[in-house]
Order: C-alpha cells, then structure tokens, then sequence
C-alpha cells in the first residue's frame, strides 16, 4: 500500500515530505510505547501513534519507518516535523483514533508483521 | 578494516536531543555498507541504552568501537545504579515516572530490548555509583 493511499482511506492529510509519498508500506505498528515499537516493527512500517514528541521520529529513524500518522488529528511542533524531513520520514494526520486507524489499514491488507 | 571508535557526550537534562548519538553511529554503520539487519540491531539496543541514561541517570558517556565482525557499545553512567539487575532485565519493570511513561518510554522494556536485540549484553552497576552497560553484536 502506497503511503498517499494510506492518507486518503484515513481521511487524513500529509504533514510533510509529501514527494515520498508513494513509497511502498507492507506492515504496521500502532503504539503509544516507544519500546514496543521498537521491539516488534517489522520492515517498510508505518507507525500509528498519539505521541508527538520528537522521540517518536527518533524511534522511527532506528527501525527505518517511512511513515508515521498521528492520530484523533494531532500535529507535532515544528521541530518535530523538521527532524522527520531530514530523516526522510512522511508524517500525516489523521482524524481517527487509534483504534479505528489500524482496523482500517488492516483492513486494507496492512500486516503485523510478527 | 581497523577498529573504529566513536565518543559521546549523552546530555542528561535534554530528552528532545535524546538518541542523537545512536542516529550518528546508524549512519556511520550504514556508511560503511553494514548489513542492514545488524545495523538495526546496534541501533534499537543503543537507542534503548541512550534513553535508559537520559531518564533514569542524568547522562553519561557512550564508547563505540566497531571490529570486522562486531560492533561492542559501552553506555557508561555515574547515576543513582540499579539495586537488582535480575529484576530490571523483567519484561515490565520500571522504575521511571508517570511524566517519562507519557513521552512514550518507561514501560520497563529498556533493558529486556537490549538484551534481545544484542549477541551479549552485559549490566554491571553499583547503587549510588552508576551503571556500565555493554553491548556486543555480532555482524554478519
């Protein structure tokens, strides 16, 4: 599943790096723990989250993320967002909450990855 | 290939600059055209260790060197030090505060995560001295 087409079954709309957008996703992680994510995200992810803190870019950039969306519409400060342009991470937000983001994309045919 | 060593200063009082020494030696990894596997290795139990100094030790230092066949980091802190070892390796031991768990870390998997995502990983501390940790992988 491309990462535009992640945004539009979500409702929602690309924060930054839109000119990667349509790179390939095949699993996905939905976490408010860093930890977790970090334990048990598999290859070409996307992360699901309702943190907004840079860390949660840095946890992306350990494990190769490609994408993260921020949940119930949240938006990360600025800096946040620029470390996610230097680290080559799409960032979009989403209306859902957490609980229906991933029901949709698992949905659509995005795994686990376990 | 000789041996490469890399330093950092991991500032305790900065949890936005957290993990800025594990970003630096991923791409140096990655640089050196490392198997992306274990590149991801070194970088989840650096990463973990990093955060570990940052929220529980108020910083440190963190040695890297890295071999033809193994990359060995040394997270070295003079924070308050860990009581038992066996009980802070336990898969939901925490310790960390309710304003850590918000910022998405403090869930007690830290040093569990070092341990899966490392060849050997080696806890040594003292109480009111600090902690020593090291992990070794393996490259392939």
């Amino acid at each position: 599943m491309r990462i535009r087409e992640i945004a539009e079954v979500l409702h929602g709309s690309i924060i930054c790096r839109e000119d990667l957008a349509d790179r390939e996703v095949i699993s996905a992680c939905g976490s408010d723990m860093m930890s977790d994510v970090l334990a048990y995200t598999k290859d070409q992810a996307v992360l699901i989250t309702g943190l907004c803190n840079p860390q949660v870019v840095r946890t992306a950039e350990m494990i190769d993320v490609l994408c993260i969306v921020f949940v119930r519409n949240k938006m990360p400060d600025e800096e946040t967002i620029e470390l996610a342009k230097a680290k080559d991470i799409v960032m979009v937000r989403t209306p859902h909450r957490m609980f229906s983001a991933c029901g949709i994309l698992y949905k659509e045919g995005l795994i686990s990855g376990n | 290939m000789e041996k490469i060593h890399l330093e950092f200063d991991v500032d305790g009082r900065n949890f936005v600059s957290a993990g800025t020494a594990t970003a630096k030696v991923k791409a140096c990894l990655k640089e050196m055209g490392i198997n992306p596997d274990d590149v991801k290795r070194v970088a989840i139990a650096m990463y973990e260790g990093e955060i570990n100094m940052v929220i529980h030790a108020n910083g440190g230092k963190a040695l890297v060197d890295i071999y033809v066949d193994k990359v060995v980091v040394k997270l070295i802190d003079t924070g308050k030090g860990i009581a038992d070892i066996n009980l802070a390796m336990k898969p939901g031991y925490s310790t960390a505060s309710d304003d850590i768990r918000q910022l998405g870390f403090g869930a007690g998997m830290g040093l569990p995560n070092m341990k899966k995502h490392s060849d050997e990983c080696i806890v040594e501390s003292e109480v009111g001295k600090g902690t020593t940790v090291t992990l070794i992988t393996n490259l392939h």
